[in-house]
């Protein structure tokens, strides 16, 4: 459902993302590990369509998210790194507007909204203003605009920073149930996550991929442990960046 | 179908934000109330508005209308919902036109709210009509202008003080350099062609027009060519500020 081929993203002289290749299944759900600055948020803008490639393809569903753009995107539900989320409205309204940014309409539209507040547990702030809610809630509510048209393909992008233990758990139950019938790309820096919701893993570097496998198979690569093998893998410099 | 929905939230951000509010009052206030004391209404019994009322428009619009559209993209930049933009599945170019809409048509109420100063001078005499729609028209397209200049600037930046103060200051420009004083003081100094261009690049000569009833094409022309190129532009930014 998602295929990347050779994905590569140059910022001037820097290289972010240096030919990247994966691919996620309707089922799978693959974590995307990696230190700050290993070109981890660089690939799932790309991925969804929000940055332009330097080189490589991009299929989502059989799209090219380069040749066909908006049909791509209508295939993907994307959950950015800061949640960002427009402050002046209330919950349900910014989720009204989503969805009708997505083209539904009507009852589909009022239907969509009701059930991504309740996937996301949000029907007690669901009338309130956004800028008075929680960090939790937040990520909550930017999660819920990611479900509105039950997309093929969820790609997410740090989905339980900021959140508390009790939320996190939540929000990892919610990927692995939401991944049964999805491809999920999801990205992280904790590695308790992995096997806690991913079907599959991939450790990137410097905008490289250093390590792939099931969470079992890179534990085993890193000697029972996947921050050993994530420390041997990565490199002190992108840590630092 | 997407500008309409952009074109509906950013109209409704307006009114709970209450920046609509101050625009409507503020602008009332002051294009009324200087109507009546330095426009000389009463002593020049100017029934078309053409001096009293429409010629203070582009000084008050060249800072009102960039207040209203600093944050235009500024905003969308600094709080990031710019990605959530950029990854639906829409044009940019229905997001420009849905914003650029929604803060004309604040301003078209606005510049409606004005109306007691009509019905008072139908009151008091018999004015042409047509002429002071023509007026309304040319406020109307100056404060488009202006609201297309700060839009491409503010995709600019993500620091909505910077966007004012920039907008700010090309609107300044585009009005002055029209102005009679500075044109006169030009005439004394510099070449005809100096001032015949500086006159071409100003809003006041096309804008005056429109206040005496005279919708010219060359005007037109001018006015629908720079909001056009700075609604491109603002795509351009917008599309590089990505790459």
């Amino acid at each position: 459902m998602i295929e990347v081929k050779g994905l590569k993203k140059q910022f001037g002289h820097k290289v972010a993302v240096d030919n990247l290749s994966f691919s996620v299944q309707k089922g799978e759900v693959l974590g995307f590990l990696g230190p700050n600055g290993a070109g981890k948020s660089t690939t799932m803008r790309m991925v969804t369509g929000f940055l332009p490639v330097t080189a490589g393809e991009i299929e989502i569903c059989g799209i090219s998210m380069i040749g066909s753009p908006t049909e791509a995107k209508r295939k993907i539900g994307y959950l950015p790194e800061s949640a960002p989320l427009y402050n002046d409205m209330t919950v349900q309204s910014f989720l009204k507007f989503c969805a009708s940014m997505r083209g539904l309409k009507g009852a589909a539209k009022t239907a969509a909204v009701e059930e991504a507040i309740e996937t996301c547990f949000l029907e007690t702030v669901a009338s309130q203003s956004i800028d008075t809610l929680s960090k939790g809630y937040r990520h909550r509510t930017c999660l819920a605009q990611s479900l509105l048209h039950n997309p093929e393909v969820l790609v997410l992008d740090e989905p339980t920073d900021g959140l508390d233990p009790n939320q996190k758990s939540e929000v990892r139950k919610l990927i692995k149930r939401l991944g049964e019938d999805r491809a999920i790309l999801f990205s992280t820096h904790i590695l308790e996550e992995v096997s806690a919701a991913c079907t599959r893993a991939v450790i990137v570097d410097q905008g490289n991929i250093v390590a792939d496998g099931t969470p079992e198979e890179l534990e085993k690569q890193g000697g029972g442990s996947l921050s050993e093998l994530f420390r041997k893998v990565t490199s002190q410099e992108s840590s630092a960046a | 179908m997407n500008t309409w929905t952009i074109f509906k939230r950013e109209l409704t951000s307006y009114f709970t934000q209450l920046t609509a509010y101050a625009v409507i009052v503020i602008f009332g206030l002051l294009s009324i109330g200087l109507a009546f004391t330095f426009g000389s209404f009463w002593r020049y019994e100017d029934a078309s508005l053409s001096y009293s009322f429409f010629w203070w428009h582009p000084l008050l619009l060249m800072i009102l209308a960039p207040a209203v559209t600093m944050r235009l993209w500024s905003d969308e930049h600094r709080t990031g919902t710019i990605e959530l933009l950029g990854t639906m599945p829409v044009s940019m170019g229905s997001a420009i036109l849905g914003k650029f809409f929604a803060s004309a048509f604040v301003w078209l109420l606005a510049l409606a709210l004005t109306f007691p100063i009509v019905v008072s001078v139908n009151w008091l005499g018999d004015p042409d009509n047509w002429t002071i729609f023509s007026g309304y028209l040319g406020s109307f397209i100056v404060c488009c202008t202006f609201l297309a200049i700060s839009s491409l600037i503010s995709a600019f930046t993500r620091d909505q003080v910077v966007a004012l103060i920039v907008s700010v200051a090309i609107c300044f420009i585009l009005t002055f350099c029209g102005i009679d004083p500075v044109i006169n003081e030009i005439r004394r100094s510099g070449s005809a062609e100096t001032v015949n261009l500086l006159s071409t690049l100003g809003v006041y000569s096309h804008f005056l027009d429109a206040t005496r009833g005279l919708i010219r094409l060359p005007s037109l022309i001018y006015f629908i060519g720079l909001i056009s190129v700075c609604l491109v532009g603002t795509n351009l930014v917008l599309k590089s500020q990505r790459a």
